[in-house]
């Protein structure tokens, strides 16, 4: 009974998480992304397709600070060839902390922060907002799902209703899924805005997704060693916890012989 | 109390009886490794070894982190990105840093509710119990401490709301809370200052932990049925115990293999579970979010805290009573402490002669609806204080202290215990057939 107590309560607990209410939006759709699940990976083509929507148009306002730019080479990543890298570090200026000078980007770079428009940061975008929440506070719908970070993001990108209102000199477009229902970001994606080299569909809600699984990738590098690391560990851990029960039963089963019950 | 009789380290003549006039290391790890320890005990004595390795694990990978982490407001949250993204493993190290926190508190609250069940707290353990929740109290400074270093959102607006708490202390609060903090507001000075003793802590912990083992090697282990190993001689004793070495050894090993594995699912699959989207947003002193929560392992106390409010008649009371001293914010805290401090004193509230719930009919259903209105707690605290949320605080908190306060003293006189086992030996026959007979 005390066993069946302890386990209920570990699921119980396993079950709860402080996470359940980062932003209280509207209804954000789930989105079948490679990478999720225990063996997700990315998929490198996805990820250059968003690093073009991105480039293309996020980075107009938004920065990317924490990322650096070799890391787009990466395996596990866009996985983008170093020549390439290199010609794309070359568009960006900056300022060099040895001299104090501008200069042309290199790979070594991080991507320059951008706040001019006031707009956050998206390195961290895709961990820092979760899509589902609940039901009623127990976080089950992330244990399913996912805590579904790069899903709000989509939802977003794609939740514009078209209704706008001006307040304090400001236009806000009404979006449900933002947390207050109005935000201050225009209407980013435009269906055939951006052409991709592989002839992907660019449609608003797949570039969204596309611009949703770069922005995981930037905000989790290194996910696919993790989940690889993760899974042998698993393994390992299976393997040794079977031989460690066989010698407990051989060990024990000097001193208890049959079970009675 | 004189220790379990057996067999102690006998230094053979030459290096190991001149080392042993010198030096008696290896008796004392002898002894500690072979203490007889009683042969009936069930699953629930694994989270011992469980929690050793999650101080050890702390402690590995904690000490690797700080390496690479820098304690300024303006280079914290950039030099955890800078382990996520540049050092060899970081990502791994650091997850495993942070969600070994979640498995160390689950696997503290199992070893504290089975030490309930089985009333491991009683005479003679009653000293092994404090130290078990001087642990604890060590354990929740440092967890807090450590959710604070990343500098994210729930760090920054967890720390203001938490050395809050200490600003409620009438008088002196506000004097305090600037103590703690290091100025005015939660700002590098904290934030140094709090890294400092996240990195202390630990240490006082491994040696509490040396002392909580001691202790219980001096007493000899509880165990489900409650009933003392037998002390008259070497033989008798035998046949209730076995040697921690190698039977118990093997055994929390295999349970932590499977415990572990699970916790690499965790760690592999789903690291950010169990944490809060807002940490990975920079701590912003002008920008509070929306629901400051703090981690899971907090949560039923922090129920307590948020569930004793000005409306509720006992407040009332006592901040009429006291003249005003006792606000409900101060009553709020109390409460909190209060309610870690009920369970510290569960040794002298226990009135029952028998000590294990197992021949406790009526303690049974209350210690199980204490475990349902833990996990209650648990869950009210991370919602809303609006609608029924704030009646469902109120009454998990009031059973939490009720049945420290009045069920556990009153059942101890009312129940009628069931008949107990004369000797462990006896308990472990009836569950098996020992293939020597």
């Amino acid at each position: 009974m005390f066993r069946k107590i302890a386990i209920s309560a570990v699921s119980a607990l396993a079950l709860m998480t402080g996470a359940a209410f980062a932003s209280e939006g509207g209804h954000v759709e789930d989105v079948a992304f490679s990478f999720e699940g225990p063996f997700g990976k990315f998929d490198e083509h996805q990820l250059q397709r968003g690093l073009q929507v991105f480039t293309e148009v996020c980075s107009a306002c938004h920065g990317l600070k924490f990322v650096p730019i070799r890391s787009l080479s990466d395996e596990g990543g866009p996985h983008l060839p170093e020549d390439q890298v290199r010609a794309y570090a070359k568009q960006f200026t900056i300022t060099d902390k040895d001299t104090g000078e501008d200069r042309e980007g290199v790979p070594s770079d991080n991507f320059p922060a951008n706040t001019g428009a006031g707009a956050p940061d998206l390195s961290l975008m895709a961990k820092a907002r979760a899509g589902f929440h609940g039901p009623y506070g127990l976080g089950i719908n992330q244990l399913l799902r996912g805590i579904g970070g790069p899903e709000y993001i989509v939802s977003l990108l794609t939740g514009f209703t078209g209704e706008t209102k001006e307040e304090a000199g400001s236009t806000f477009y009404e979006n449900h899924v933002f947390s207050t229902g109005w935000i201050k970001m225009t209407p980013p994606l435009s269906d055939g805005q951006v052409t991709f080299a592989d002839g992907a569909p660019n449609d608003v809600k797949h570039m969204s997704e596309d611009v949703a699984a770069f922005l995981m990738w930037t905000a989790e590098p290194k996910l696919m060693a993790r989940k690889d690391a993760g899974f042998k560990a698993v393994l390992f851990l299976a393997v040794l916890a079977s031989l460690l029960f066989l010698t407990n039963k051989r060990l024990w089963s000097k001193v208890k012989g049959k079970k009675l019950h | 109390m004189a220790g379990i009789p057996h067999d102690h380290y006998e230094p053979k003549p030459g290096i190991q009886t001149w080392l042993h006039n010198r030096l008696p290391i290896v008796s004392i790890a002898y002894d500690t490794l072979m203490i007889p320890t009683p042969k009936n005990l069930n699953w629930m004595w694994i989270w011992g070894i469980v929690l050793a390795f999650c101080l050890g694990l702390q402690i590995v990978t904690g000490v690797v982190l700080v390496m690479h982490y820098t304690p300024h407001v303006d280079l914290a949250f950039k030099s955890v990105e800078h382990i996520m993204r540049d050092v060899n493993g970081g990502y791994m190290i650091r997850y495993l840093h942070a969600n070994g926190a979640s498995l160390f508190f689950l696997a503290v609250y199992l070893h504290i509710f089975r030490g309930l069940y089985y009333g491991s707290y009683k005479a003679p353990r009653e000293v092994t119990w404090i130290i078990g929740m001087l642990i604890y109290l060590a354990m929740m400074a440092t967890g807090f401490m450590g959710y604070v270093l990343p500098w994210g959102q729930m760090s920054f607006w967890g720390a203001t709301v938490i050395t809050g708490l200490f600003g409620a202390i009438p008088g002196v609060g506000p004097t305090i809370q600037e103590w703690l903090l290091g100025g005015p507001a939660v700002d590098n000075a904290t934030l140094n200052r709090f890294f400092s003793l996240h990195y202390l802590l630990p240490f006082v912990i491994a040696a509490l932990v040396a002392l909580h083992i001691w202790a219980f090697h001096t007493t000899g282990n509880n165990n489900p049925t409650g009933v003392e190993v037998r002390r008259g001689s070497k033989e008798e004793a035998a046949k209730d115990t076995l040697p921690f070495w190698p039977y118990f050894v093997i055994k929390d090993l295999f349970a932590l293999a499977v415990v572990v594995m699970v916790f690499f699912a965790v760690v592999g699959f789903m690291p950010n579970f169990l944490g809060h989207p807002d940490n990975y947003i920079e701590a912003n002193a002008l920008a509070t979010p929306a629901h400051i929560v703090p981690e899971w392992y907090f949560l039923p106390f922090y129920a307590i805290l948020r569930a004793f409010t000005a409306d509720v008649w006992v407040v009332q009371l006592v901040h009429f009573v006291t003249f005003g001293i006792v606000d409900a914010k101060f009553f709020g805290v109390l409460a909190m402490f209060g309610a870690i401090a009920v369970m510290a004193l569960v040794p002298w509230l226990d009135t029952s002669s028998v000590r294990s719930g197992r021949y406790r009919p009526k303690f049974k259903a209350w210690f199980y609806l204490l475990c349902i209105d833990f996990v209650v707690l648990m869950w009210v605290g991370a919602m809303p204080t609006d609608g029924i949320y704030p009646y469902i605080s109120l009454i998990a908190a009031t059973y939490w202290f009720a049945y420290f306060l009045v069920i556990l003293p009153l059942l101890g006189v009312l129940e009628k215990p069931l008949p107990q086992p004369a000797t462990i030996e006896e308990d472990f026959k009836s569950h098996y057939a020992n293939p020597a007979e």
